[in-house]
């Protein structure tokens, strides 16, 4: 259609072949989520059609011309209970079906495989447990759970991947999670829709979902020769974590094999249960909680290890099931380049992140 | 009821009541008038109290969340000299309320007489604060980049802490002292800056008294000004042990 | 003209009357210094006019730099400072003190009977606080700006970007004592001041909703300047209360941050609320459907009102029982909200329907506010809001309450009360025709937002992935439309002042005490204090009062 000026005709046709009203739905939890919003759009309509319906109407039949004279109404009670109750009722149902996908959003299943993000200005940091690091793009396999465990090394950031219905806030200082199954491989938006600064536009990515078998192909091509555990090793060994947490019998710290999920009474009294969050304060603020048992001697880490560093050395002691592979350390130490040994202190090695990297 | 104009009839005439001097124009009398001075000054300090609620909300938070923190923190200030301080406000509260009543009793002199006491006791109550963040400036308790925590992960090289038998607190726990500092400053700095305004409205009070602004039956501004520095007072009621009485009973 | 109300005064020999409180002084001088409500409400709607062209034009190059996906037009640091502009300007120097300082202060002593607000000179403080606020900001928006967005977020503000977030903090919390202080003088007035037989059941709504509002200003506010200040010494001294590094919890700035913010949210759309009862009563002839359920219902958003302050942050690691309960409440606030609307539309079965401009800017809200407030349920329901927070879905529900809701509350009782505060009417035509332009300028623009959110496009984005571009193209179109809708009513109404037809005292035969006086009112309002002997829209009492006057003038 040369009649139609270039610029018109360009815009006519991304408008036809690029006019999306509704996203993707690739994941377990997006039809739930879609049935809820559609319920709520349902209601909405409904109770926008009555407004309308009642202004209409009564502006046709009452308007001055035809009912010149008003007649004065006091107003009625079981009228007003009528939409006090009937929507009231409404949002409650709104609520609890709310509640129940809020729910199941950030509870994981307990077999989900968890990847590590990161959030820094203004890129998307993701470390895979078998050391596969990936910048503003997350590949996973479809048909299996996923849980994020995001964490900022400095604004607040928000992981959205708008195709799974799923976003969460990456805090600096704490981490949070949140899970999803991806169910149809492709390549979907990965916004930072949390404003972070000037690039928060730029803060972009793309999930990649993959079958299982391209999964396996895409992890094997990418890995970095080293598992997020075994940098955590490492790290461990380097930072002189084996000085005392060494399983051995005079060993002045706790040993660490198993400490995850399991249950620590603090001198406080208080029980608390191991999880991420646990080993990160247990790393960075050590005094904070001290195992009962124990002296409170343990130095606290602020300041000299990297969020990564702090994620490989969790994701270590999170895999230790015995005391051997913590005596393993103790004695890999000395191959390491430097072969700095465990009497090194931890400050000459400034920060871990070079390690977990490489 | 009859159907009476909206506008009065010849009953509510207007020069009904005695027409004060002090009676602004929008209001029908003195009692209406006074009322609404007292009722606008209460919400006033009703808001006072939400401005210093989210701090002292603040302050609960983290003293809960950094306990010990906070008590090792708290042996750094002065018990003498807020205990003094104390006395001081609770003085000018007492010099106020009598310069209250001085002029409700239209006495001219002693009304100066106890405004000026009352802004002179302020004055030495700034004066102390102002010794205490001198102190706190030299020893780097002033939270930001020059923060020290000298006397905290080594309480054995400062004689304060030593006095008040403060064990060495782990580097990661002696960090949060700067929490407790940021509060002191910004509570204590805001108790400073209403007690600021305070005497500036004080030495316009006394200025004004000398030519007879409140002795005459027009007593409405002084007692207005009286709620706000009892209230400024009670302020400091609660600082006072919140930051330097947290473990000591 | 049978299909309205109107009823002016024959203009081939009507006069303004020359004794009001427009011509009762003269010179800049007795306007700067005036105690007069009247004289500061027309100050305020001058300031606030600028404040709104100033937060529109930036909203122009916000839609000019989204109607291609790349960021051309404007750098995207440049983008987050127009758009923290726009929404900080809008917000805290256009919203908040729109109906309320405006027209509330013109209008709410002439409908209790009051010779002025109980505080004069408070009044007048009030709105140098607002303008030395103003213009703080607007230097800090000529030195450099701000983008931190208009929620100040830490540690972005106190740690992360280098422009203006000290000064134009400051410029809020100054302005925040604007608000204390109408508010204050709001809720002193409406206690002490009312006149002989106004009891509180005798209130117009538009002063119920008003005094709803005037609670939230007075108990949220300080904690927003609080919260502000402690933004401000963690910028320049460092203190550490907000800063994860020092254990401080930036979490904890969204709370204070929020529990002043969500109340404002109400503050900005409970006093349009009363400009609505008040048109809708008005053209319709009737008394207000429920007229009690009406004026609780606005206490009832007051108060649940500061227990929902988390629904902002549920994604943002509270604990997931806390989304719980603050999501309960978010639904328990709604309902006072629907219960106002369906009173409204009630208020219109059996009546006498007439069409003039308020009444239609009045139906526009109803109908804008229904679908901005309903988005909002979607956005209190915990699960969907997973997926809405932080899009577009959000810029357009905020829109459709702020712009579609207040906004044209506010237009609604700009041109309502227009004849009282001027003497004179506005062009009837025209301004039909421009209210038609806002309703479809406005759902061309903020519509096509939500399928944007719901695709997922996030907001304060200066670019985005090129498959949104045929929404943002819409919007942009609709923006262009709306400018000329929010345009006109500036020129209109300017010429009105001039050559608009004389008014008379109660051009729109309505009840309340603000009519039965002269246009433009006089200095003290009433040349003798009324007596309130009737209930709030009796329009019974109106007919008998003209008959009487048709009798004793006959
Ligand atoms: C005037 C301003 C205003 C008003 C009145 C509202 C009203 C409401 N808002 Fe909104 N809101 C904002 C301004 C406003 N909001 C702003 C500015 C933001 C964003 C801030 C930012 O992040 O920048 C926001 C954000 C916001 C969020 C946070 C989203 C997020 O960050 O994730 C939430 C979540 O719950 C929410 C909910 C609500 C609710 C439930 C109402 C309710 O009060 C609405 C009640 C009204 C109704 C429900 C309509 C009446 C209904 C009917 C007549 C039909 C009923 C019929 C049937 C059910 C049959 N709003
Ligand atoms: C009262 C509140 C209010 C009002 C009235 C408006 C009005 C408008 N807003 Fe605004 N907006 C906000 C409050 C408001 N906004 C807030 C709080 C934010 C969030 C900011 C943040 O994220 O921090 C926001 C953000 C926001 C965004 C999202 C930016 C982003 O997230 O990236 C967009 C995008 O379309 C937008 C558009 C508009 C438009 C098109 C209008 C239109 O309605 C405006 C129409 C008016 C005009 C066009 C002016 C008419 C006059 C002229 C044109 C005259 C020309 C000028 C002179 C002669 C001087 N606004
Ligand atoms: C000086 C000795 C010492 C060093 C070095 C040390 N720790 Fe510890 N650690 C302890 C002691 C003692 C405890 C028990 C008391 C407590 O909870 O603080 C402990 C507790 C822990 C815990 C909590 C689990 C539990 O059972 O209480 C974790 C996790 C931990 N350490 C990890 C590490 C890591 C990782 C490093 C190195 C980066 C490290 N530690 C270095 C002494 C040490
Ligand atoms: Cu990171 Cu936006
Ligand atoms: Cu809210």
């Amino acid at each position: 259609m040369p009649q139609i000026s270039p610029v018109l005709w360009q815009f006519l046709v991304k408008w036809l072949t690029n006019f999306a009203l509704f996203p993707p739905e690739a994941s377990r939890i997006a039809p739930q989520l879609d049935a809820l919003y559609f319920f709520i759009v349902l209601v909405s309509l409904i109770g926008l059609t009555i407004v309308i319906l009642l202004v209409t109407s009564f502006s046709i039949l009452y308007s001055k011309k035809r009912h010149p004279v008003p007649v004065q109404i006091e107003g009625s009670t079981l009228l007003e209970a009528t939409w006090t109750i009937v929507p009231l009722g409404l949002f409650l149902v709104m609520f609890v079906w709310g509640a129940l996908i809020y729910f199941r959003v950030f509870t994981p299943p307990a077999n989900a495989m968890n990847i590590y993000v990161v959030g820094k200005q203004w890129m998307w940091k993701a470390e895979h447990p078998g050391g596969q690091h990936e910048i503003n793009s997350l590949h996973v396999p479809a048909g299996r759970a996923i849980q994020l465990t995001l964490i900022s090394q400095d604004v607040f950031h928000s992981f959205s991947i708008p195709a799974f219905r799923v976003k969460r806030e990456a805090i600096p200082g704490r981490y949070t999670t949140v899970w999803f199954e991806a169910t149809t491989p492709g390549t979907y938006h990965l916004f930072c829709s949390q404003y972070c600064g000037t690039e928060h536009s730029h803060m972009i990515g793309d999930v990649v979902v993959m079958s299982p078998e391209d999964y396996k192909t895409w992890l094997a091509s990418s890995t970095s020769g080293a598992s997020l555990a075994q940098n955590g090793e490492r790290l461990f060994a380097s930072m002189s974590c084996n000085a005392c947490h060494n399983a051995r019998p005079d060993a002045r710290g706790p040993s660490l094999a198993n400490v995850y999920g399991a249950k620590l009474t603090l001198t406080s009294g208080q029980t608390v249960t191991v999880d991420e969050a646990y080993l990160r304060q247990a790393i960075l603020n050590p005094s904070q909680n001290i195992t009962q048992g124990y002296a409170p001697i343990m130095p606290t880490y602020q300041g000299q290890i990297s969020e990564e560093g702090l994620i490989a050395l969790i994701e270590y002691i999170k895999n230790l099931n015995s005391d051997y592979r913590v005596q393993q350390t103790t004695t890999t130490t000395t191959l390491l380049p430097g072969g700095a040994g465990k009497a090194a202190p931890a400050k000459q090695e400034p920060a871990g992140q070079g390690m977990v990297q490489q | 009821m009859s159907d009476s104009t909206v506008i009065a009839h010849d009953g509510l005439e207007a020069g009904h009541h005695e027409h004060s001097p002090h009676l602004h124009h929008q209001f029908e009398s003195v009692e209406q008038q006074a009322d609404a001075g007292n009722f606008a000054m209460w919400l006033f300090l009703l808001t006072e109290v939400m401005f210093f609620g989210g701090l002292f909300t603040v302050y609960m938070i983290y003293r809960n969340w950094y306990y010990p923190a906070f008590v090792a923190a708290s042996h750094q200030l002065s018990v003498k000299l807020g205990g003094i301080n104390s006395v001081l406000l609770i003085t000018s509260s007492l010099t106020m309320t009598l310069g209250v009543w001085s002029a409700q009793l239209r006495r001219k002199g002693s009304l100066i007489f106890f405004l000026m006491l009352t802004f002179l006791l302020g004055v030495v109550f700034l004066g102390i604060k102002g010794v205490e963040y001198k102190e706190k400036f030299e020893k780097h308790h002033f939270p930001g980049a020059n923060y020290s925590l000298q006397s905290f992960v080594n309480p054995a090289s400062d004689p304060v802490a030593v006095a008040a038998g403060d064990k060495p607190l782990p580097l990661d726990i002696a960090q949060r002292t700067e929490v407790y500092f940021s509060l002191y400053f910004a509570m204590t700095g805001m108790h400073a800056l209403h007690m600021i305004v305070g005497m500036g409205i004080l030495l316009f009070m006394i200025f004004r008294a000398r030519s007879d602004a409140y002795t005459t039956g027009h007593t409405a501004f002084v007692e207005y000004f009286g709620l706000y520095w009892h209230f400024v007072d009670i302020i400091w009621i609660f600082l006072f042990p919140l930051l330097y009485l947290i473990n000591r009973h | 003209m049978s299909d309205t109300i109107v009823l002016l005064p024959d203009q081939s020999t009507a006069r303004i009357p020359k004794r009001n409180y427009l011509t009762q002084e003269n010179g800049l001088l007795s306007w700067l210094l005036t105690r007069d409500h009247k004289r500061i409400g027309i100050l305020y709607l001058i300031s606030i006019s600028f404040f709104f062209l100033l937060g529109g034009s930036l909203a122009g190059l916000i839609r000019l730099e989204l109607l291609t996906p790349q960021s051309d037009l404007l750098a995207t640091d440049t983008y987050n400072k127009v758009f923290t502009m726009h929404g900080v300007i809008m917000i805290f120097f256009f919203l908040v003190p729109s109906v309320p300082a405006t027209l509330g202060n013109f209008f709410l002593p002439l409908m209790i009977g009051a010779k002025d607000l109980a505080l004069p000179k408070m009044n007048l403080a009030s709105w140098y606080m607002y303008m030395a606020g103003g213009l703080l900001a607007l230097w800090a928006m000529i030195t450099g700006g701000v983008d931190t967005g208009w929620t100040f977020t830490t540690p972005l503000s106190t740690h992360f970007v280098n422009t203006n977030v000290i000064t134009t903090g400051l410029a809020i919390f100054i302005s925040g004592f604007s608000s204390i202080f109408t508010g204050l003088n709001f809720i002193v007035t409406i206690h002490k001041m009312r006149a002989p037989g106004m009891t509180w059941f005798r209130l117009p709504l538009f002063v119920w909703s008003n005094y709803a509002a005037s609670v939230l200003m007075v108990l949220g506010t300080p904690v927003l300047g609080i919260t502000l200040i402690l933004v401000v010494l963690e910028r320049t001294v460092g203190i550490g209360i907000f800063d994860p590094t020092k254990g401080g919890d930036p979490l904890l700035f969204q709370h204070l941050f929020w529990f002043y913010s969500h109340p404002a949210v109400y503050i900005m759309i409970l006093p349009g609320m009363g400009v609505i009862s008040e048109v809708i009563s008005t053209f319709s002839r009737k008394r207000v459907f429920g007229y009690t359920a009406v004026a609780f219902s606005s206490v009832a958003i007051a108060v649940f009102g500061f227990f929902v302050w988390a629904h902002h942050m549920f994604i943002m690691g509270i604990s997931n029982y806390a989304v719980l309960v603050f999501s309960l409440l978010t639904m328990l606030v709604a309902v006072p909200s629907a219960i106002k609307i369906f009173n409204w539309a009630l208020t219109l079965y059996k009546g006498s329907i007439t069409f003039e401009t308020p009444m239609i800017y009045a139906f526009g809200f109803m109908g804008l506010f229904t679908i901005g407030g309903m988005t909002g349920v979607f956005l209190g329901t915990s699960g969907t809001d997973i997926h809405l927070t932080e899009t577009y879905f959000i810029v357009a529900h905020f829109h459709f309450v702020m712009v579609g809701g207040m906004l044209m509350a506010f237009l609604a009782g700009l041109h309502f009360w227009w004849p009282k505060m001027t003497g004179r009417m506005y062009p009837e035509k025209v301004s039909q025709f421009a209210a038609v332009v806002t309703f479809i300028g406005f759902n061309l623009t903020f519509f096509p937002q939500f399928i944007l959110g719901t695709l997922g496009m996030p907001r304060r984005y200066a670019s985005y992935p090129p498959e949104f571009q045929v929404l943002n193209v819409f919007s942009t179109a609709g923006a262009t439309i709306l400018g000329v809708g929010y345009l006109l009513p500036v020129l209109y109404l300017t010429w009105s002042l001039k050559y608009g037809a004389i008014a008379g005292d109660n051009p729109w035969q309505a009840t309340g005490l603000e009519w039965q006086t002269q246009s433009p009112p006089l200095t003290e309002n009433f040349t003798q204090i009324p007596i309130m002997d009737h209930e709030a829209y009796d329009y019974e009492w109106l007919e008998r009062q003209k008959e009487k006057e048709v009798a004793s003038v006959g």
